[in-house]
């Protein structure tokens, strides 16, 4: 499953395989299009269903019937006929839909009529004193390795922060037999008031009864701190401890390990190297692609399901996978894609999925402090620049995350802002005095992941290439 | 609202910034007019070379003007602009280049310039010994370095600023004319009178020029970088290669910008280029056979700033052919960041003073037009 392409071009490229990629390529390649699903793990599932076709963790219930229904649309996609390729990095889309892979340490391009763009999402940046230390991980990060290997955590362990996927973690290291020594929930407490509009779609929503279940789960076995409005991680070169103010009061616990986890935003590096317009979205605070009904993004061609196109959810992502698929063989194969359920019915299905969704984005919306550092506190963790830093090239006329590339190398390592984009943003527009739209984010360049010069060194040579060389 | 000022200048690159900085130092109040930022284009991405290296004979004493401004520039701009001086190294891979590079120092000698000399293998070595074993040698500029170059655009703009310019960064200039002797450009909803107009406006300028009756033989292109990963530190002078389109230079924290020219498709009517990887595996490929050190590098970011190339390679500066008032900064044609300190030095004194003692009477616009003459 880690050859090259078999072919140069194809009616759909699929790239992603999480749960909106998996249905998208499921049901492009059974409406009988040329379909490659390209995914950078060493399985199917994308974070939500990590390593559903190869974890140790046999117990169904320790990881929750959600993660096993993945395995039903893996099995759809192995069956549809559609070629996949596991640990396939996309390094570059551009808008004539080339799209550059490297599998096995060797690039290869190929070209697609349709490209669906289903890149999933990414933890938001939580930016706290000394959240850079050895010892200090994101949730999403200590989840990848429960899924792929079972391993939980046995030293002293705080899990800090918000969202359901905080909760879930925690129960899901609980079953295992991890330790869980505390939660610190930063929820800010006048968001239960500002959510409360929304409540209803929410207590009539699946997530409602989930969330209630998994919360009780973890509070009868973890003391919860709640109301938290201040968080530091300190040690010397490692973790050492955690300290926090809730309710007024400091607190400093001895820990071995700090998770931390404040939802999940759009992961856009793929979609904005593409030239993808995209838009600050205020009510989930991050960047979301302008998209149309189908999915499809303002570059002719390219079209964005899942979390990637605003943060849904798994079983939104699958419907928003199929919707994407369903306008791609609308356009390559109409008389094929007349057989399958019409596009109204997955509209009414996804709108189901998507109820509760603003409940739950309010609810959790990160608090400023959380979001937007001050002092010394790192916000680019791979150039070391500082929250005075950015300040201070504010100060002398950088106007956006551009400039501040120019004046202090900040979004400019291996990892192209993922880490430090939307802190910038929010950061920048504060001490100006602007919104995160006006300020605008990084320009996100190929390659979104990096390759070796090796490896770009060994793309075969074409006919074009040798002609431009005569040229020179 | 009409405000008067004493030139208006369209284009917010280093060339723009450092005619508004000159034109201050010489007591006018200019006002800058760029329709995204500072530096958002050419001016902002290109390679930071501070080169007199291999230039075109016209354009020499231009660059040696400039040149002298950039080792003063903490000096002028309050900011150093990251510039260092390690010198510029071009690398003969073979004999008939090498004999091509003495005939060149040959004919700059004959003319009296003598910023470029030649080297021999050892001297080759010395100074670039990480360069393969084969090569026998070159042409070197000893003073010659690199800048940041969005740094060293912005300062011009901040200095130019606090110097007393207006800058107008988001608008575009529009609707440009000339009524009762003066010039008025459209920003938004303001209007500028001034009279003095500065074209340059960088890719956008061909468009000006044409407009105003003076279009030139001018195509818009992006020229394409890619930068690495940091590796030990293994070479200080930037070095070009004389037969194959590439240039070579590390930067003090490791990284290493890999340039030469490949064109990326650039569609300037939405600040947007789109890379050519194909050509980029050829730099690679390239950087692959003569520095081994790179081999296992990873190349972090490729991007391509877009710019106006001019049919014969060389700038367009000095007044208009045609009008009055009108002055003409653009088409750098890949090579025009280090030109930029000492063609805004220049342009305020054709302003200013009429005349300049630098020389560029090859580089006006009346070259495309020899029938002109000014109304």
């Amino acid at each position: 499953m880690s050859a090259a392409p078999k072919r140069d071009s194809y009616d759909v490229v699929v790239i992603g395989a999480g749960p909106a990629g998996l249905a998208a390529a499921a049901n492009a390649a059974e409406a009988g299009l040329s379909t490659l699903l390209l995914d950078e793990n060493a399985g199917p599932g994308g974070q939500v269903w990590r390593a559903i076709a190869s974890t140790p963790v046999r117990e169904r219930d320790h990881l929750g019937a959600d993660y096993w229904a993945g395995a039903d649309l893996v099995d759809a996609v192995h069956a549809s006929g559609a070629e996949i390729i596991q640990r396939a990095t996309v390094w570059s889309l551009d808008r004539h839909l080339d799209i550059g892979i490297s599998v096995g340490g060797a690039s290869a391009f190929v070209k697609a009529r349709r490209v669906i763009l289903a890149t999933g999402a990414l933890e938001r940046p939580f930016p706290i004193p000394g959240w850079t230390l050895p010892g200090v991980m994101t949730a999403g990060a200590a989840q990848t390795m429960l899924k792929s290997s079972a391993l939980v955590p046995d030293g002293r362990t705080v899990i800090a922060g918000q969202g359901p996927l905080l909760w879930l973690l925690a129960a899901q290291i609980l079953r295992l037999g991890g330790r869980v020594d505390r939660i610190l929930d930063t929820t800010e407490r006048r968001n239960y008031l500002a959510a409360l509009p929304h409540a209803f779609a929410f207590l009539t929503s699946p997530f409602f009864a989930k969330g209630l279940a998994l919360m009780r789960e973890v509070r009868a076995k973890v003391p919860v701190v709640s109301g938290l409005s201040e968080l530091a991680a300190a040690g010397d070169g490692q973790l050492a401890s955690v300290s926090y103010v809730a309710g007024g009061r400091r607190e400093t616990i001895l820990s071995d390990l700090l998770l931390l986890h404040q939802g999940v935003v759009p992961n856009v590096n793929l979609a904005m190297a593409a030239g993808i317009e995209h838009r600050w979205d205020d009510r989930q605070l991050c960047w979301s692609p302008v998209l149309d009904q189908n999915g499809n993004s303002s570059v002719e061609g390219i079209a964005i399901a899942g979390d990637g196109a605003g943060i849904g959810g798994a079983a939104a992502a699958v419907l928003r996978g199929r919707i994407a698929a369903r306008a791609a063989a609308d356009a390559l194969a109409p008389a094929a894609a007349a057989r399958f359920a019409p596009m109204s019915t997955i509209r009414a299905s996804l709108a189901q999925a998507e109820r509760g969704r603003a409940f739950l984005d309010t609810l959790f919306r990160p608090a400023p402090q959380f979001r937007i550092p001050s002092g010394d506190t790192i916000v680019c963790r791979c150039e070391e620049v500082t929250s005075q830093d950015i300040l201070d090239a504010v100060a002398i006329g950088a106007t956006g995350p551009n400039q501040l590339k120019a004046y202090r190398r900040a979004g400019m390592g291996p990892c192209q802002g993922r880490l430090c984009g939307l802190t910038v943003t929010e950061l920048m527009g504060q001490a100006r005095g602007k919104s995160p739209q006006e300020i605008g984010y990084y320009r996100i360049r190929a390659p979104v992941k990096p390759i070796t010069l090796a490896e770009l060194a060994s793309i075969p040579k074409t006919e074009a290439d040798i002609k431009a060389v005569v040229r020179g | 609202m009409t405000r008067h000022v004493d030139a208006i200048i369209v284009g917010g690159g280093i060339h723009g910034c450092s005619t508004a900085l000159h034109l201050c130092l010489a007591g006018m109040k200019p006002v800058l007019i760029e329709k995204d930022y500072a530096g958002r284009h050419a001016s902002g991405v290109n390679a930071g070379g501070v080169r007199q290296l291999a230039r075109l004979i016209p354009e020499i004493p231009l660059s040696i003007r400039s040149m002298g401004i950039w080792e003063r520039i903490n000096e002028l701009l309050d900011d150093d602009c990251s510039f260092e001086s390690h010198g510029q190294v071009l690398v003969a891979e073979n004999d008939v280049e090498l004999e091509a590079c003495r005939a060149r120092v040959a004919e700059l000698n004959a003319l009296g310039f003598t910023h470029e000399e030649l080297i021999d293998a050892a001297e080759l070595r010395r100074l670039v010994p990480a360069v393969a074993d084969t090569c026998p040698g070159g042409v070197v500029s000893r003073r010659d370095g690199a800048a940041n170059p969005a740094q060293a655009t912005t300062a011009f703009r901040r200095k130019a600023a606090a110097l007393g310019a207006t800058v107008c960064e988001g608008v575009p200039a529009t609707n440009i004319r000339q009524r009762d002797g003066l010039w008025q450009v459209d920003v938004g909803a303001d209007s500028y009178a001034a009279p003095v107009l500065v074209n340059a406006a960088g890719a956008w300028a061909g468009r000006i020029a044409a407009d105003l009756g003076e279009p030139v033989p001018v195509e818009t292109v992006a020229p394409m970088l890619m930068i690495t990963s940091r590796v030990p530190h293994f070479i200080d002078p930037v070095v070009i290669l004389r037969g194959r389109k590439l240039s070579f230079k590390q930067f003090a924290n490791g990284t290493v910008l890999i340039g030469g020219g490949y064109p990326a498709t650039p569609d300037q009517d939405r600040n947007e280029t789109v890379l050519d990887w194909r050509s980029l595996a050829i730099s690679a490929r390239t950087v692959f056979e003569l520095f081994p050190v790179m081999r296992g590098a990873t190349i972090v970011r490729a991007w391509a700033g877009i710019e106006a190339k001019m049919r014969d390679d060389l700038p367009v500066l000095g007044p208009s052919a045609r009008h009055k008032g009108l002055y003409h900064q653009f088409g750098f044609s890949l090579h025009g960041f280090q030109l930029g300190p000492g063609a805004g030095a220049v342009m305020a004194e054709l302003i200013v003073n009429g005349g300049t003692q630098t020389r560029i009477g090859d580089l006006g616009i009346e070259r495309f037009h020899p029938s002109i003459s000014q109304s």
